[in-house]
């Protein structure tokens, strides 16, 4: 990836993290899980998948289906700086009179399914999957899934019957932050090791830095790793990216900050100096 | 013509038509030949299968799905509720064994909670034929809707011929000034015994066979309430949340009252056994069910004839 290339993106992401910060008042939002998987938002849609404004009814476009629907700030942020909404709309965030709340809605142009339950979108990926390559196409479908979100059955059993119908166009991508919403994983119900089990279920795994955009890339443009297998990404990430502040915080899943908050975790995130933060203004859920 | 051959049929015609399996397939064995890629089978996961259904629904196909009535209503509830009903997708359940049908597999495989369940969730229709005809009548119209659709699949030879089937429309048997019968699914088979024996006995007795349980047919319901005669109504389901609970919901929207004679699972669920033990056990044979009416009107000098003969279902995997 050119350093420029790379430039962009991380300039991008930064005003994803702003927008992730500024809709954590008012009602808050899932800000620690929105910042772990926002360099990977911006590089699928700024860079790698076949989807924008004037492609989302195109039925060859690629897929994106975020199964951990606490990230959905990151998505918007993503959508707001791509032209796929206007940025004025994240100011209805919780607002009767739009559809921009703590999870995906599909009343949203560029969210392809509503999430917020967990385990559901592999299953809806692969009927996805299943039908593009009934008809040919060659597209990407993508899901992202939490890691927090495998203890969930459902992400298993799907990629199982993936595996059983080499669905090569499917590709599972685990936000791997290391929480599940409140608690580590590791401390709860371990993952690891991650990627020998999604290698047994059947499927071809890479594991890279998912704020890499450079590994990102040489991950996600060597897909479909198998012709007859579905791939798997584990992206290591850091929840709370970008804010030292509130990074690897078990207490940081959901914020609810004061507006004196943001103005100083904005600054943090220009900065890297760490905000002091009240606990009390925080809301953990 | 049987359902095997009216999805071949329909999926041949149509290339929307997906048929899906959780390795359940009873009804549909000859078909994986015929439909290659357009027939998959997931194995035994039915959350994923109806997952995977709505995932094919958003590219604009119709998946009929096909799983035990039980697993699917309620392992797979919350994918039903959440994938199909929240963006309202036409995926067509077809439930093996729901209700009696499931005979001898005990209680693990009783869906006597279904159509509770379905009729819950907003815009998804609710469908129980009598028998295979009717099933029959009903299906094309049922796949061709943009609703998703739970359909309580019934393979049991017709006595009855059916009338031609419109969705939201029930089945007017006949008209009784005396009682009438409202029911749906494989006791419609039961009840026309019942009437029989009923009408012998002097009763003026009337028998509806719903279809639809949702949409309702309110109007044919209402007229049998206003006709004033004891209403009846028979189901193999818990009375929470079926057919008395629909009537119930009726009444008391349109401020009328009326005198009901519920006939289901109150509380418990029914003693395993084949098919006829089952019925005559639990007290839902054409006999018992006329005899139960009977004492309702104090007329319980009525013995009603010998044990019905009830035709046992083929093994069901």
């Amino acid at each position: 990836m050119t350093t420029e290339k790379k430039q962009a993106l991380s300039e991008l992401a930064l005003r994803v993290r702003e927008h992730i910060v500024r809709l954590s008042t008012d009602g808050g939002c899932f800000t620690g899980a929105s910042l772990s998987c926002a360099d990977l938002l911006v590089y699928l849609y700024a860079d790698f998948l076949n989807v924008n404004p004037g492609n989302l009814q195109d039925p060859e476009r690629d897929y994106l289906f975020l199964s951990k629907g606490h990230d959905v700030p990151a998505l918007y942020g993503t959508f707001a700086e791509l032209g796929f909404m206007p940025k004025e709309r994240l100011q209805n965030h919780l607002k009767s009179n739009d559809s921009i709340y703590w999870h995906p809605n599909r009343n949203v142009p560029g969210v392809e399914f509503h999430s917020g339950s967990l385990g559901h979108l592999p299953s809806v990926a692969l009927g996805v999957a299943l039908d593009a390559r009934l008809r040919g196409q060659q597209q990407h479908v993508i899901v992202i899934t939490g890691d927090g979100e495998l203890n969930e059955g459902t992400c298993w059993e799907a990629l199982l019957v993936a595996s059983a119908h080499k669905v090569n166009n499917l590709t599972i991508v685990v936000d791997r932050n290391h929480f599940q919403a409140n608690i580590a994983t590791e401390d709860l119900i371990p993952l690891e090791p991650l990627a020998p089990k999604f290698e047994a279920f059947g499927a071809v795994v890479k594991r890279i830095d998912g704020h890499d955009f450079t590994a990102l890339e040489e991950a996600f443009t060597a897909l479909p790793f198998s012709p007859d297998k579905p791939s798997v990404i584990i992206c290591d990430t850091v929840r709370g990216r970008g804010l030292p502040s509130i990074e690897r915080r078990a207490d940081r899943w959901f914020c609810n900050f004061s507006s004196e908050e943001i103005t100083s975790l904005l600054k943090e995130l220009h900065s890297q100096e760490a905000t002091k933060l009240t606990s009390e203004t925080l809301t953990v859920r | 013509m049987n359902y095997e051959q009216l999805i071949h049929e329909t999926a041949l015609a149509d290339e929307r038509l997906l048929v899906m399996t959780a390795e359940n397939r009873a009804l549909i064995r000859n078909l994986p030949g015929p439909l290659g890629p357009r027939f998959i089978d997931t194995g035994i996961t039915e959350q994923t299968m109806i997952g995977a259904a709505a995932g094919l629904a958003l590219r604009g196909r119709v998946p009929v799905v096909h799983a035990l009535a039980t697993f699917l209503t309620l392992r797979a509830f919350e994918f039903i509720r959440t994938d199909v009903g929240i963006p309202h997708l036409p995926v067509k359940i077809s439930a093996f064994v729901p209700g009696f049908l499931s005979d001898g597999n005990g209680p693990t495989h009783q869906a006597i909670e279904d159509v509770s369940l379905m009729r819950g969730i907003p815009g998804m229709t609710v469908f129980a034929p009598a028998d295979e005809q009717d099933m029959l009548a009903m299906l094309p119209a049922i796949w061709a809707s943009p609703d998703p659709a739970y359909l309580r699949v019934n393979t049991r030879p017709a006595t009855y011929q059916h009338t031609p089937f419109e969705i939201g429309k029930a089945e007017i048997v006949s008209e009784g000034k005396d009682i009438t019968i409202l029911t749906y699914g494989m006791l419609f088979e039961q009840a026309l015994i019942a009437k029989d024996l009923l009408t012998q006995a002097g009763y003026s007795v009337g028998l509806v066979n719903l279809r639809s349980l949702k949409p309702l047919d309110e109007a044919a319901v209402l007229n049998v309430v206003k006709a004033g005669s004891l209403v009846v109504t028979l189901e193999d389901h818990f009375q929470t949340g079926g057919l008395y609970s629909i009537l119930a919901e009726l009444l008391l929207e349109h401020e009328l009252t009326a005198k009901v004679l519920p006939l289901a699972l109150k509380e418990r669920w029914y003693k395993p056994g084949l098919l006829s033990e089952v019925l005559e056990y639990e007290g839902f044979t054409g006999q018992h069910i006329a005899r139960r009416i009977g004492e309702r009107l104090g007329g319980g000098a009525h013995t009603f004839g010998a044990k019905t003969k009830v035709v046992e279902n083929e093994f069901a995997e």
